[in-house]
């Protein structure tokens, strides 16, 4: 493919008028055809000629962001759009609090700010990667169409990195725009960067668990990058969340939806007791204390991706200007946190403590703060589901201290409910806490593909309404085609 | 410009009185030594609890002068206890890391002086490791499984050969200029440019780059020897290592010698040695080494010398008189002269020297001559001034005699009367049992110990009259007198037992009281004449101006980098080019 056989006003959706960025233009010469070869290599597979009844953007504005059509998914298309530009923009936080917002990257700020953007981008294709074999079990078209929406746009926003390196970064940003094609989800020679991007996904509960605890993780880092003194950078990200809630939404909805089928099918043959884990397993539902180490296992392996709960890295990014905190400008204090302090959970001589640290020093932990809270409330509707069916069954966060890779709470191995433990203790109780294989096998033979339009499978409720209000009978995705 | 003000000491961690330089694998908190045949390892897992002082944690397997005092001990106990091994390999037990390097908290809290006597050591450290390939033939293969920034890739770059998982996110890194505004001082530049001659413009690429540089790039550029993929990494590794250790040309024993704890006492003013003695006259800010020569004549075999073991005089000596420099450097940091002395038999020095000589192919003679030489290297690169005194009944003879060279002046007490020629056995001399001052030399002195220069001390003394070191050379295995030792040159003053006291006296008196700062420069400027190397250029050119940046408010000043490190505020520098 080359410049002269692209067009890119319509092929590339975009409002960065690319026409006449001959920098761009050059760069995405090489890089594009290396994109479509990764799609087709590492995207969903068995489904590339498949018309996915899919949402594009075409442009920022309410009218095009959301058009509904069917499309392959490799014509896609993929488009650079950034929120409008805010002229009076000022940096919200750190030593450059009240200056202009940047419209170029500042000399001093460009290494830290390309791994900022390097970062973020390679977890974009990883979800794709991790999400690539779910086509095969997907409990209905709805489903599957849910799930190749959202492996499209995580590949929209990791053109949106591309797009911010490739204009801005020079020579080392085109070499990490084609580094990011490169590595592969759980690959032993490549992984991508971030232990829970080379986590499998199993089946279609790991999905949607994924979707609502890892996917949040990601808005809440684009949240904090949307506040960046770098305008470029915040523009995209302020775009990107538009999206991101989608993916929140399938998260949220998939999850809510089996707890429902669980709910209603133990209701219809009389289980009270959440417990009853055989009982309620033969009928075909998957039972809740199996969701809830499915959580436990996401939200902890999510918590991880914050980085350590006191970390240098954090504070200067924020001092910088660079990444802020989750609503920044709405926070009421100086927003430069130089003698701020900020409380953060520690080990302190084995035991568990609330240590005021410089509030510098906890950016992550403010920002994991805020994530946590965001998680309780899906939970809280989660719940809400139960109760309303009338099922004696909570879920729960467990204590950030559980199963941790990262962090304070590394070395120590604690219960959901915040017990330091020793090793033989958890080793003995693990898997009452954590998906044992057994949970995954029953897990896994419940994903049988459900292909009739209007059908599901046996563990997952139909949704209340439809993709773009359409029947529930509708064909999201036409697989013959 | 406002002085930031000396720091304050910081505490040994556990209540620990002085920094001890003796430890042994089983008390290792940082390190795993392994031996599989032919091939050791070496694996760093720092304990983040285990630092030397309070107030720090040493995380991502970064450094401090506790963690490299394990690494040196672990190289000689692979020099002395384990003559098996061909080939070394470097590595990391921490997923993803291979080493941060020297701790920054640690420096930042630390004293200046600790600062620059920590990264003595440690280049000292990694000088050893490249002269165990060099000298003893055993190859350094390092393993680089993930990040080694700073002082992590320094100590990669002490080995041979550097191995870089190339997992695109591993890096080599010297990011102390951008992040810390001060230098790799522990040879991280001169061996980059030197010993792997990275080109000068990748280089200032390399060292202004934070994140550092990943896999086929770093080999291009000559930072690492290869870039291996994860999945093929350690067999790639034991490949090498094979390799190395196949190559090898040492030629050592089964087995080793025990390298036994040392018996030490330490009294408020003096420690106890079994062959050396440590006295402290602090008041007057002296410490006096006297070494005490061999008691019995050398073995009769290199087997036997075996059975003696770390109790073989030699041996003993250089491992009790480099535990003493150690000591007096980290824990005695008023002391402004080092004073040698020594009381013993020259001849039986010069048998020892001669034994050593006669069995210089044999793994654990070759073994002490090279500490010996790695001794007397600690000893030129100590700071303190370094004065010999060449008395009636010592021995400074040959091996001992180099202290006298080391020196930055050595004074010889000379009979009273004219003596007859020099070698003429002249009899007690000076009214007591004692045999009168005599200094000797030996094939030693001339080609087993040379500096970091390169040069012995002989030749680099003689720079200006090469004909000089024939005359001492034609000299050696004889006892030579006062007379004939300040006529060759070999010391600064012979004097009579009238002027030996007040002179000795005032000069002590004199050197201590100068500045310390300048004494230290003048004495490091004018021990090392002659050529350059590797290793003088990092302990000069580097070091110099590492210590000099060690002292400025853009690094160590309330608003400098290494204070403001970690705390999320930019440091504010003096933007002034000096």
């Amino acid at each position: 493919m080359t410049i002269q056989t692209v067009d890119y006003t319509t092929k590339i959706p975009n409002n960065v008028n690319l026409t006449e960025d001959r920098q761009v233009l050059r760069a995405l010469e090489s890089w594009h055809p290396g994109y479509i070869d990764w799609w087709m290599d590492m995207g969903p597979e068995g489904f590339q000629d498949a018309l996915v009844y899919l949402r594009t953007a075409v442009s920022v504005d309410p009218k095009g962001w959301a058009k509904f059509d069917y499309v392959k998914m490799p014509d896609y298309r993929w488009g650079i759009l950034l929120a409008p530009k805010d002229d009076g923009r000022a940096i919200p936080f750190g030593r450059h609090y009240g200056e202009p917002a940047w419209q170029e990257v500042p000399g001093e700020y460009r290494a830290m700010l390309r791994r900022l953007v390097v970062i973020q981008g390679d977890t974009e294709p990883a979800s794709v990667e991790q999400q690539r074999h779910l086509g095969k079990t997907a409990p209905s078209l709805y489903d599957l169409r849910n799930v190749f929406q959202v492996n499209v746009e995580e590949g929209r926003h990791l053109w949106a990195m591309v797009y911010l390196l490739q204009k801005y970064f020079g020579r080392d940003g085109r070499e990490e725009a084609a580094a990011l094609l490169q590595r592969r989800s759980g690959d032993a020679d490549k992984p991508r960067m971030l232990g829970a991007f080379n986590e499998a996904t199993p089946d279609w509960l790991s999905f949607h668990m994924f979707t609502f605890f890892t996917d949040r993780d990601g808005k809440m880092q684009l949240e904090s990058l949307a506040q960046s003194g770098f305008d470029p950078l915040s523009r995209t990200c302020r775009f990107m969340l538009t999206e991101e809630a989608h993916h929140m939404f399938v998260g949220e909805t998939g999850v809510g939806r089996t707890i429902q089928r669980t709910c209603e099918a133990m209701k219809e043959a009389g289980i009270e007791d959440a417990s009853a884990i055989d009982k309620v397993r033969a009928l075909g539902v998957i039972d809740l204390p199996t969701m809830q180490k499915k959580l436990n296992l996401h939200y902890s392996l999510s918590l991880d991706l914050f980085g350590s709960e006191v970390s240098t890295n954090a504070a200067n990014t924020f001092t910088a200007g660079l990444k802020g905190r989750f609503q920044e400008t709405k926070i009421q204090d100086d927003h430069r946190l130089e003698s701020a302090t900020y409380p953060v959970l520690k080990l302190v001589d084995g035991e568990i403590k609330r240590v005021d640290e410089p509030a510098l020093t906890a950016i992550n932990m403010r920002l994991r703060d805020d994530y946590t809270a965001d998680c309780q409330r899906g939970l809280d509707r989660w719940n809400k589901i139960i109760d309303k069916i009338g099922v004696p069954f909570k879920f729960a966060l467990p204590h950030v201290g559980f199963h941790r890779q990262i962090g304070e709470f590394k070395d120590v191995h604690a219960t959901p409910d915040g017990t330091l433990i020793d090793d033989a203790t958890w080793t003995r109780d693990k898997e009452t806490w954590l998906p044992s294989s057994a949970d995954g096998e029953f897990v896994a033979s419940l994903m049988k593909p459900v292909t009739e339009p209007g059908q599901f499978a046996s563990w997952i409720a139909p949704p209340r309404v439809g993709i773009d209000n359409k029947p529930g009978d509708f064909e999201y995705v036409k697989i013959a085609a | 410009m406002s002085e930031t003000p000396h720091n304050a000491e910081r505490p040994l961690a556990n209540g620990q009185k002085r920094i001890d330089f003796q430890t042994e694998p089983a008390r290792y908190r940082h390190w795993k030594l392994a031996v599989d045949g032919a091939v050791a390892t070496l694996t760093m897992d720092v304990d983040e609890k285990g630092a030397l002082f309070d107030g720090y944690e040493l995380k991502l397997n970064s450094y401090d002068l506790g963690v490299d005092i394990e690494l040196a001990d672990a190289i000689e106990r692979l020099r002395f206890e384990y003559p098996q091994v061909r080939a070394l390999v470097l590595r990391s037990a921490k997923p993803r890391v291979f080493s941060a390097g020297a701790n920054i908290r640690m420096l930042a809290g630390a004293t200046h002086a600790h600062k620059v006597n920590f990264c003595k050591f440690t280049n000292e450290t990694r000088n050893g490791i490249e002269d165990f390939s060099a000298n003893s033939g055993v190859a350094t293969l390092c393993a680089i499984n993930g990040t080694a920034a700073g002082g992590g890739y320094e100590l990669a770059l002490a080995a041979d050969h550097i191995i870089l998982i190339d997992d695109g996110a591993a890096s080599v890194a010297l990011p102390e200029l951008p992040l810390l505004a001060v230098l790799p001082g522990t040879g991280g530049l001169t061996r980059i440019s030197d010993k792997r001659k990275v080109r000068r413009d990748l280089a200032d690429v390399f060292c202004t780059t934070e994140e550092g540089v990943k896999g086929a790039r770093a080999k291009d550029w000559r930072l690492v020897d290869e870039a291996v993929p994860g999945s093929k990494f350690d067999d790639a590794v034991a490949a090498r290592a094979k390799e190395f250790a196949a190559k090898s040309r040492r030629d050592g024993a089964a087995s080793g010698i025990k390298l036994t704890p040392l018996t030490r006492r330490f009294e408020t003013d003096s420690i106890e040695y079994a062959t050396l003695m440590v006295e402290f006259q602090r008041s007057e800010r002296i410490a006096t080494i006297v070494l005490r020569g061999p008691t019995a004549p050398p073995p009769n075999s290199a087997d036997a010398m075996v059975q003696q073991g770390a109790e073989f005089w030699p041996l003993k000596l250089a491992r009790e008189l480099d535990d003493a420099i150690l000591h007096i450097r980290l824990n005695e940091l008023e002391v402004a002269a080092l004073v040698f002395k020594s009381s013993g038999d020259p001849e039986q020095v010069l048998a020892y020297d001669r034994f050593l000589e006669t069995n210089k192919a044999h793994w654990l003679a070759r073994e002490i001559r090279l500490l010996w030489k790695r001794v007397l290297k600690r000893v030129d690169l100590t700071s303190r001034s370094l004065v010999t005194l060449i008395e009636p009944g010592s021995c400074f003879a040959g091996t001992l005699a180099e202290l006298a060279f080391a020196s930055d002046r050595s004074y010889m007490l000379a009979p009273t009367l004219p003596s007859p020629a020099s070698g003429g056995g002249s009899g007690r001399g000076s009214g007591d049992n004692k045999h009168p001052a005599a200094i000797a030399l030996s094939a030693a002195n001339f080609g087993d110990y040379p500096m970091a220069n390169g040069i012995t001390r002989l030749a680099c003394r003689f720079l200006a009259d090469p004909s000089a070191l024939e005359a001492a050379k034609a000299e050696r295995e004889k006892l030579l007198d006062a007379e004939r030792a300040q006529k060759l040159g070999l010391v600064t003053f012979a004097l009579d037992d009238i002027d030996w006291d007040d002179e000795v006296r005032v000069f002590l008196e004199e050197r201590a009281s100068f500045s310390p700062d300048s004494l230290t420069g003048m004495e490091a400027n004018l021990r090392f004449a002659g050529p350059e190397t590797l290793e003088s250029k990092i302990f000069a050119r580097l070091t110099a101006w590492q210590n000099w940046i060690f002292q400025r408010p853009n690094a160590i000043g309330d608003e400098g980098a290494l204070k403001r490190y970690g705390t999320g505020q930019k440091p504010a520098f003096d933007m002034r080019r000096v």
